[in-house]
Parts: C-alpha cells; sequence; structure tokens
C-alpha cells in the first residue's frame, strides 16, 4: 500500500499553491528541507524567506507580511513553533488578528527515533486555546495537500499540525475536505470513535477488526480540532452513545478535551480518551511508540473493547 | 511644519499627555513624555500618513513595539484628526478604543498589536521585505526601546534585517537608559548600542532625541541610505519637560495624580 507524510503532502500543496497566489509566501527557520518547502523554494525564491534558527522571529516576519496582505506560512518543527513561540503568536497573530499559517511537522510520537525533546505533545492545547486561532491536522497526505488551499483562503491565522512519518492513505483524491466539517471514515452503530491525525490509520485498522468480531464502531476524522464540529459529533452519539477519542498528543488540552468540553455540557457520554497520559515520549521507531503508549492498532481495539465492555 | 510651531506643538502635546493619564489613573509617563519631539515630528513632518485613510496601501508605515508608550502616539493621532480629543480620556477605560496597550483592531490608524517587548523590529521586517521585494517605495519606521534589546526577539530582528538588507527600513531607539525595575545599565547593560549595531551592518545615527533639528537631520540622513537599514539612537530623557519626573525610573509605570498634575501643568505653560 501506497504511504505518504503529510509533511509531503503539505510541501505538494505549498508548490502548486504558489504557482496559483503570488501572494503566498513560505518562511523557515533553517528547517525548508526538513518541512518540504525544497520545490517551493526553487520555484519561487522572490517569495521563500528563510530567518535562520530563530523561531521567534519566524512568526513576527510572518506577522508584518500578512500585515501588507501577504499569506505567510511559517514553517519549523512543532516543537520550536508553537513551542517556543506561543506568546508572539498570541499577541502579533491571533489577537492582532493576521492571517499566517502556522505550519508545524514533526509533530507528536511520531518524530520516533529524535526521542522525547523533539515530540510535541501539548500544541493542540496551546493553539487552541487562543482566540481567533482555527486548529486542523490532516490524517494523510492528500488531505494535507488538499488542505493548503484552503488554510491560505481561510482569512484567520491557522495552526496546521503535521507529522514527518509516512503513513497509508485514508483518502483519496475525491475526499471532500472542508475546514470545520469532520469526515466520517467508516459508518457504525456501537461506539463512536473521533480521532485526528495519522493516529486514525490505527484506528480504522482496529475498528475494521472489531467489525468482523460483531462490534460496530464508526470513525469520525475530526482533521479540524477547532471550530469543532458539534453537529458531527452529535449525530454520531445519538446513535452509539458511547464516544472514545486517539490523538497522538496529550490526553490534557487536545481533542478528547475538545469533545469532553462540548458533550459534558450538551448530552453527557461515557467517555475514553486515549492518548498520552501525561507524561513524556522516548526515542524509538514511531511504532513501537504507538504501541508502547497505547496508539496502535492492537492496542487501540483492546482499549474499546474494554471500555465497551465496562460501559 | 517650522520648527517653532514644532516646539509650541510639542509644549501642547505634553500637556494633554499628563492629563489624559492622570485621567486614566494608571500607565507610563516617563516615556510618552520623552519620546514626544519623536513622534509630533514623525505625525507632521516625515511619515506619509492621512487620517481619513489609514489603509491606504501608499502610506508608509509606524510600527510602535515598546506598546506601554501608547499615550504619545494617541495624543499626537488625535492632535492629527485620527480621532477627537476628548476620546483621549477614555483611555485604559472599558470599551474604549484606546486599550491600555496598542490594539490594531481597536483604533484605526495602528499598524499593530504590542505590548508584550521584542517582537515590534521584526514585524517591521516583514513588512519591510514584502514592500521591498514587490519595489514598493512606502517607508517603514519601527520604534523600539532599549530596554527591550534585552528580548532575544530583537536581536533575531537585526541579523535579519542586515541580511535583507532592507534599506526601507528605519528604526528609532528610545534611549532612555531606564526600565521598569530601575536604569538599564543596572538592570542588564547595553553598553553601546551604537557599536553593537555597526558590528551587525547597520547604518547608525546618533542624535539628542528631544531636538527636533536632529531628528530632522537623522531621518533625512536615514532616508537616503540606500544599501543597508538604519537605526536612528535617540537619547532621550525620560520624563521631558517636568523636572520632578526626568531621568527618574520611578516615573516608568505610573502616572501623575491631581496634585503632580497640577505641578507638571505649571512648569510646561
Amino acid at each position: 500500500m501506497k504511504k505518504d507524510s503529510t509533511r509531503a503532502g503539505f510541501g505538494r500543496g505549498l508548490a502548486k499553491l504558489g504557482e496559483k497566489n503570488k501572494n503566498v509566501y513560505a518562511l523557515t527557520a533553517d528547517l525548508g528541507g526538513s518541512t518540504n518547502l525544497t520545490s517551493f523554494k526553487k520555484e519561487f525564491p522572490e517569495r521563500f524567506v528563510q530567518v535562520g534558527v530563530a523561531e521567534q522571529n519566524l512568526v513576527t516576519v510572518a506577522s508584518g507580511l500578512a500585515h501588507i496582505g501577504k499569506i505567510p506560512f511559517a514553517t519549523t518543527f512543532a516543537v520550536f513553533s508553537p513551542g517556543r513561540t506561543w506568546e508572539q503568536i498570541r499577541t502579533t497573530i491571533c489577537y492582532n488578528n493576521q492571517p499566517v499559517k502556522i505550519c508545524s511537522t514533526h509533530s507528536g510520537l511520531g518524530v520516533g527515533e529524535d526521542g522525547a525533546t523533539h515530540q510535541m505533545l501539548e500544541d493542540l492545547a496551546l493553539m487552541r486555546s487562543l482566540p481567533n486561532m482555527t486548529v486542523i491536522q490532516p490524517c494523510d497526505g492528500l488531505e494535507a495537500e488538499k488542505a493548503v488551499e484552503k488554510i491560505a483562503n481561510h482569512e484567520k491565522p491557522v495552526y496546521f499540525r503535521l507529522n514527518r512519518q509516512k503513513t497509508s492513505l485514508l483518502t483519496n483524491k475525491k475526499s471532500s475536505f472542508e475546514i470545520g466539517k469532520a469526515n466520517i471514515l467508516k459508518k457504525g452503530e456501537h461506539i463512536t470513535l473521533i480521532g485526528i491525525g495519522p493516529v486514525l490509520v490505527e484506528s480504522l485498522e482496529a475498528a475494521k477488526e472489531l467489525e468482523e468480531e460483531g462490534l460496530s464502531v464508526e470513525v469520525i476524522n475530526m482533521h479540524t480540532l477547532k471550530p469543532l464540529d458539534k453537529k458531527t459529533i452529535l449525530k454520531s452519539i445519538n446513535k452509539t452513545d458511547l464516544v472514545i477519542t486517539v490523538e497522538d498528543h496529550q490526553v490534557t488540552g487536545g481533542l478528547g478535551s475538545s469533545v469532553a468540553e462540548f458533550l459534558s455540557q450538551v448530552k453527557p457520554t461515557p467517555m475514553k480518551m486515549l492518548g498520552v497520559e501525561d507524561t513524556f515520549g522516548e526515542s524509538g521507531s514511531f511504532e513501537e511508540l504507538y504501541d508502547k503508549y497505547g496508539l496502535s492498532k492492537d492496542k487501540i481495539k483492546k482499549s474499546i473493547k474494554k471500555f465497551v465492555e465496562e460501559a | 511644519m517650522k520648527k517653532k510651531d514644532l516646539t509650541k506643538k510639542c509644549k501642547d502635546i505634553r500637556i494633554k499627555l499628563l492629563k489624559t493619564l492622570n485621567k486614566a489613573g494608571s500607565g507610563h509617563t516617563a516615556g510618552p513624555l520623552g519620546m514626544t519631539e519623536v513622534f509630533t515630528f514623525l505625525y507632521n513632518d516625515f511619515l506619509k500618513i492621512n487620517p481619513k485613510k489609514p489603509k491606504d496601501p501608499k502610506r508608509d508605515y509606524l510600527i510602535l513595539s515598546n506598546g506601554h508608550i501608547c499615550p504619545i502616539q494617541y495624543v499626537v493621532m488625535s492632535d492629527k484628526g485620527f480621532f477627537p480629543e476628548k476620546e483621549l480620556y477614555t483611555l485604559r477605560k472599558l470599551n474604549s478604543r484606546l486599550q491600555g496597550h496598542p490594539h490594531r483592531e481597536a483604533l484605526p490608524g495602528l499598524e499593530t498589536t504590542s505590548g508584550p517587548l521584542g517582537s515590534g523590529l521584526s514585524q517591521a521586517c516583514g513588512i519591510a521585505l514584502g514592500l521591498k521585494r514587490d519595489n514598493k517605495k512606502n517607508k517603514v519606521v519601527c520604534l523600539t526601546s532599549d530596554g527591550e534589546h534585552e528580548e532575544g526577539n530583537t536581536w533575531e530582528a537585526i541579523l535579519f534585517a542586515a541580511k535583507y538588507d532592507l534599506n526601507n527600513l528605519i528604526q528609532i531607539i528610545d534611549r532612555n537608559n531606564i526600565q521598569i525595575d530601575g536604569y538599564t545599565e543596572d538592570i542588564m547593560p547595553l553598553n553601546s548600542l551604537s557599536e553593537k549595531y555597526k558590528s551587525f551592518n547597520w547604518n547608525v545615527i546618533e542624535i539628542d532625541g528631544n531636538n527636533i533639528k536632529q531628528i530632522e537631520k537623522a531621518l533625512i540622513n536615514a532616508d537616503k541610505k540606500k544599501t543597508k537599514p538604519t537605526v536612528i539612537i535617540a537619547n532621550t530623557v525620560p520624563g521631558k519637560g517636568v523636572s520632578f519626573m526626568e531621568n527618574k525610573y520611578e516615573w516608568h509605570g505610573k502616572v501623575p495624580n491631581d496634585e503632580e498634575l497640577k505641578k507638571a501643568l505649571e512648569e510646561l505653560k
């Protein structure tokens, strides 16, 4: 099966958009190769900006560019931005309401061997708490590629969370991508699984195996964490009355929290949240890490079964 | 505007500023008083800006990085016709367009939102780079403080401006030697900013920032330099114009009460 990374999809999408929209700028803090800006840089050197290892400058220069009508995509690793740049993003981009696109690769345990210093697990929490910010994490390379143009046309600040690892495709060329509109990857009757990012590959495989065992899991790709697609969640919960969330992120403050904040106020529903539980990651292959931290197909399957039995 | 008229205007501006600060009840006094000449000159004699068309794409850009001195910008803007004078007395009050630290979306004419130090020069760099690459002639002026040269973000921007030869960028540093906890050279010695900027490959002009003639000459020279970004190190007297406020860091972050206001206005008459 063909594998792809969301960062590669992002790079393709941006190079394509650069041709179409002359206001698009791409910036990097000495990681342009890793954030897949190579094609953009080659094709549009006059709209490429290298700021050196200076992430605070990366996002604030982007804010300035946005002020004169450019559409800046500010790229680096998630641990550096928004990790190191949160206040600059808050003041000069969100409060200042400049449509900068913070595009951060190497998020989550999916980074693998580089270890915990480089595995950003808190960024969704940091970004979704900011007013004016839209938060998106695509589930595969194709979805990432498609999202780039929608993000550029979205006249608001956006946090675009991307991954290093290559994973199987969950969408195809015809799949729709609309900001704020979740996609159902698999219909089901007994329990709703809401996931974000490439960890949905593991989730969907788990759901397919459970189907054969007689447990019907509905799988929702919540690519837009903010604004949350409440309608799609409610529609599914009204059917299943059980919800499990899956994310390559701390369970605090990310997707699970977001769904819980919503459901607890309108339709309290028994809930299980899968993600990293208040700990740092470590070195290892991403597959090994996903298994150790409960995000592999087998571990997700086990968690779903246990949750359904106990509920 | 004639120098004589500008000098008179600065006096009026200072009076309005002190009344505004007194009414606000909190805020910063020393910095705004020290930067009165710079703001007055920029708005009246240097920047191409039109209060009726604050978003004119042909305008010059003024980025205030050290947002806490915004009261002086508000007073000068109001004087220039951006908004009615009486609105000055809403500073820091609920529902006011004059936020305690400037917010771009609250008041037409502001180019950014600032307060947290060290991020304004980078934004000015982004504006200047985009304009330069589009061959636009707009000028970009960024006002910073000496204290915010303790922020790493500022130095990232200084490197950047030199790398991209941002010759359409003029930075004016309010070198008043004070910050909130004391004198800059005690808190974190900055030593010679002039030497530092020279070695970072900027054009450097050092002036008395309370002298209108010198401000004018520096800006004209800065505008002529066509290869590098320019920094004007404006040595100012914090609290300028009011004897009991001058050079006192205690006046960085407080405003005059009624009695102090009365005393100050008597001196300015």
